[in-house]
């Protein structure tokens, strides 16, 4: 089942949660909205909900209009952020609750209504837990169980609301890889919201941006993070160092840096940002014409088996930092407060008056 | 001593006090003890005075003074007024607490006021309004007189007034447990196909079940027991229009301090049960819901240095 | 739809809900209450300040306000005390005794009235004691103070109660390594952070006090310009069919109720304990 986002615009009083959304999720995809806190994001997955109304626009679900729908006729699963499950009700009750609902003719026999919620709590692998209470259960335990009771009515699309938020960092990375698996199998179109982008890069299919009420890039989780398409982006998906510099006649002049900046060959002579992520910075001993910068090494920080170096350019830039493998530390046998030259491998040049 | 070892020494001993900070023990004593002196002199003696005086004539007058023909309309009375009052105001309190706590609207705070208000009214000036609303000189009282209505100084009017005392107790006990719940529950509910109906009676109601019978149990309580509104509206009727509270004050001034104390045992008794069922509720809902305001719960067990 | 009235929410049921809730609210509280202003509106001004000021209805005026204000500022130091006790002590019995704290709230007003009058008076259990001593509680201003300290002190334990569990001890200790002593740190430190509890128990205790009827009238004796309360004088005069006089004297107690619920408010919104939580 597709889902089509076409025109959606939100306010609350006088703040634009969304400005004039469209986007496109395919059949079967996993799709992760990414964006800091108050980008619309959460806004959004709930307008495809239908839990909250849109200003303008349209949500089609499989090509059919879903705005004039009521909530119950749209056939969505929701995972909320803290799980929402019924307090009063056991692990077993919660998951049959959307089929004890349905109208008389519609609602299957007790017998199979039975069998499906045992079978989906096989599926979330919770089924010695039946007859607990939500508060019986780890926040682990209770996702899974807020996750069968939305797939418990077949719903055509799945949305997840920050769905790892409120778990701790381990069980995190392991619900997430088996929520990935979990897609696999099932093939349920499904969105959900995250604030974190290694979330959103180690289990979508396609990551969209967001940022202040807008997309800022769609595109597949190496698309995103290997070509971003603003300033955000590049900022939002890790972290970056920035140099500041003129461009003309598409190349940019970095300090003695000189960087092929084809894309802004039409652009006059211009002030320009260079952005490069930590670990596309090496150090050298030498300088080499064009492609380095000479720096001072101020501190030197060890974590794991990754170091990060932060370094002083001598034309007065801001610090940068620099992340190497112990190995090439021990190789380049750095000292702190020695001089030693900036080699940035990738920068990615914008024109300076994008604001991050 | 050098300086050192003495500062040392007196942080140690500032940790000791502070470790387990209270007053000296005779403090405590003084103290618990005007505690204790108060409640018994103003509430354990008061009460077992009640029963004192309804059995000081044997249990035979305390239960002659019950089955008298009297006493016993007027035990149905009550018994009449709180079981249209109660679920009246439980329903308002229902419906009220679906619109406040789930739904945002300008003018909020000030309709919570609005259900406050007869909490703020004297009891007489409760009962009046009725006297000033359906009365020989109001509005409505040529057209009810045509329709031969008696309103005033019968059943209606007890009930009436009845149920405008006690308007309040439901509804504040459900808003704050209702907001408290959220919407999100609610909000699933109807993304599994729940329908508006199917989600309150199977979502929002059993979430709150332990704050309306809270509010239930204060209602019933304060119902049964009105006295000043009440009686502004009866006409003291003996046999007719007197309720328990009433009948009792009837007696009393009769003299009758055996029968009035009989009567008042009941009404105690129904206290005392009020009470017992408030701990109930407390206990069964800890951490679950917090009644609000004049009937604070709070967890008195785990707290507090032995004397 | 899209109403200013409220934020679009999509759970059902707005509408139906909120209308029930007014029209209910309307039918119950706001008319029959509107009839005293309505009737009041009827009254000259000349005519309404004869009734208020008539030498009769002042002492009753004076009486109800005198004794509530004795009775609230008496609740202070014992609601404080107990709920003092019930959370920073242990003894046996400590459950029961904060059970009952509750009995005048769930005791109809007239069982304490007449339990009250006949412990009292002169042959009753505690009348006995005092009267050697040359103090006479039944039919006397005393005795009415005595009921208003018993209907009212329950608000005073209830509002701070929930405060003291909640105030960090810390604090106290910080005091204390500081080197304030236990009176300091309560003048200094506990004390100011219950203020507004106790402001609120003492106003809430007081308001009750001053419409309180049940308790009050036996024990009072009813004795005109000595122990007649506002809200016996308003019987009174309904009693007499004098509809304008009972009306006017209840307009001046209801300005006065409303003027004490805006101050509760206010004292609960500054203390940051609103109705609504959510």
């Amino acid at each position: 089942m597709s889902i089509n986002i076409v025109n959606i615009s939100k306010k609350f009083g006088s703040f634009e949660a969304l400005k004039d959304i469209n986007l496109t999720i395919n059949t079967g995809e996993l799709v992760a909205l990414l964006g800091p806190s108050g980008s619309g994001k959460t806004t959004l997955l709930r307008i495809i909900a239908g839990l909250e109304y849109a200003d303008a626009g349209e949500i089609l679900i499989n090509e059919r209009e879903m705005i004039s729908r009521k909530i119950r006729e749209r056939k969505v699963g929701f995972v909320f952020q803290h799980y929402a499950l019924f307090r009063n009700m056991t692990v077993f009750e919660n998951v049959a609750f959307g089929l004890k609902v349905r109208p008389r003719g519609l609602r299957p026999p007790k017998n199979e209504i039975t069998g499906r919620v045992h079978e989906l709590l096989r599926l979330v692998q919770l089924e010695s837990h039946a007859e607990r209470y939500p508060r019986q259960l780890s926040g682990g335990q209770r996702q899974r169980v807020a996750l069968a009771r939305a797939l418990a009515v077949e719903p055509s699309v799945l949305l997840l609301d920050e769905p790892f938020g409120a778990l701790d960092a381990r069980v995190r990375i392991e619900l997430r890889r088996w929520l990935r698996k979990l897609h696999d199998e099932l093939h349920i179109t499904s969105v959900f919201v995250t604030h974190d982008q290694d979330e959103a890069l180690e289990v979508a299919d396609k990551v969209v941006v967001m940022n202040a009420g807008r997309i800022e890039q769609t595109g597949g989780p190496e698309e995103v993070y290997d070509n971003p398409a603003s300033p955000f982006v590049f900022n939002f998906l890790g972290a970056v160092n920035i140099f500041h510099g003129r461009v003309h006649d598409g190349c940019a002049h970095i300090g003695s840096l000189k960087i092929d900046s084809r894309e802004h060959v039409d652009v006059p002579d211009t002030m320009v940002v260079g952005y490069v992520r930590s670990h596309d910075i090496d150090i050298g001993r030498t300088a080499t014409g064009g492609s380095s910068i000479p720096a001072r090494v101020r501190t030197i920080h060890r974590v794991g088996n990754i170091v990060r170096v932060e370094l002083l350019p001598d034309d007065g830039q801001g610090a940068v930092e620099a992340e190497i493998t112990r190995d090439r530390l021990n190789e380049l046998n750095l000292q702190e407060g020695e001089g030693v030259h900036i080699r940035p491998k990738k920068v990615k040049v914008f024109i300076e008056d994008y604001q991050i | 001593m050098n300086d050192a070892i003495k500062q040392t020494i007196a942080f140690v001993k500032s940790k000791k006090a502070a470790a387990r900070i209270t007053e000296p023990l005779p403090v405590r004593i003084i103290l618990t003890s005007l505690a204790l002196l108060f409640v018994g002199l103003f509430l354990v003696v008061p009460l077992v005075s009640v029963f004192t005086m309804a059995f000081n004539k044997g249990m035979e007058v305390y239960f002659a003074s019950l089955v008298e023909q009297d006493a016993l309309s007027a035990i149905k009375l009550t018994l009449i007024t709180a079981a249209i009052a109660v679920p009246l105001n439980l329903l308002f309190g229902l419906t009220a607490s679906w619109a406040i706590a789930k739904f945002e609207f300008r003018g909020k705070y000030f309709l919570i006021s609005l259900i406050d208000l007869p909490f703020a009214v004297s009891p007489v000036i409760s009962g009046f309004i009725f006297v000033l609303l359906f009365g020989s000189h109001s509005l409505l009282s040529p057209w009810l007189e045509a329709h031969d209505i008696k309103i005033l100084f019968a059943v209606p009017a007890i009930v009436l007034a009845t149920v405008f005392v006690t308007f309040p107790f439901v509804a504040r006990e459900l808003i704050p447990v209702m907001a408290a719940n959220g919407n999100e529950e609610e909000e699933v509910a109807l993304t599994l196909g729940a329908g508006g109906w199917k989600t309150f009676f199977r979502v929002t109601l059993p979430g709150v079940k332990w704050g309306l019978l809270y509010g239930v149990i204060l209602c019933n309580a304060r119902a049964m027991g009105e006295f000043g509104a009440v009686s502004v509206v009866s006409g003291h009727i003996r046999g007719e229009t007197a309720t328990m509270p009433l009948h009792v004050e009837i007696l009393y001034n009769e003299y009758n301090f055996t029968a009035a104390f009989a009567v008042a045992s009941l009404l105690a008794m129904l206290a005392v049960v009020t009470l017992a069922a408030k701990k109930f509720v407390e206990w069964k809902s800890s951490g679950r819901f917090t009644p609000q305001l004049n009937t604070e719960r709070r967890e008195s067990g785990s707290s507090g240095v032995d004397l | 739809m899209n109403l200013s009235l409220k934020k679009q929410s999509i759970l059902p049921g707005f509408f139906p809900s909120l209308g029930i809730t007014l029209l209910y609210l309307s039918l119950i509280v706001l008319i029959p209450l509107s009839t005293i202003f309505l009737r009041s509106a009827a009254l000259t001004f000349g005519r309404f300040m004869e009734i208020v000021t008539a030498p009769r209805v002042v002492a009753s005026f004076a009486l109800s306000f005198g004794a509530s204000l004795v009775a609230a500022v008496t609740n202070v130091f014992i609601g404080v005390l107990l709920a003092w006790v019930l959370v920073r002590y242990k003894f046996p019995g400590k459950g029961l005794v904060d059970a009952l704290v509750d009995l005048p709230f769930a005791l109809p007003t007239a069982v304490g009235g007449i339990a009250l009058t006949t412990l009292y008076a002169e042959n009753g259990w505690i009348g006995r004691l005092l009267a050697p001593l040359g103090i006479i509680a039944v039919f006397n201003p005393l005795g009415i103070v005595i009921a208003l300290i018993f209907i009212g002190f329950p608000f005073v334990v209830r509002t701070v109660q929930p405060v003291l569990l909640e105030l960090d001890v810390e604090i106290e200790e910080a005091a204390a390594s500081l080197g304030a002593g236990r009176v300091q740190t309560f003048v200094r430190v506990v004390f100011p952070s219950i203020l507004p509890a106790v402001l609120t128990g003492f106003v809430l205790s007081f308001a009750r006090a001053l419409g309180e009827y049940g308790s009050v009238v036996f024990i009072a004796g009813n004795m005109p310009m000595k122990t007649e309360i506002v809200p016996l004088m308003i019987m009174t005069k309904l009693e007499q069919f004098d509809i304008p006089a009972a009306t006017a004297i209840a307009f001046v107690m209801l300005v006065a109720s409303f003027i004490l619920l805006l101050l509760i408010n206010f004292l609960q919104w500054k203390s940051g304990k609103n109705l609504v939580s959510g």
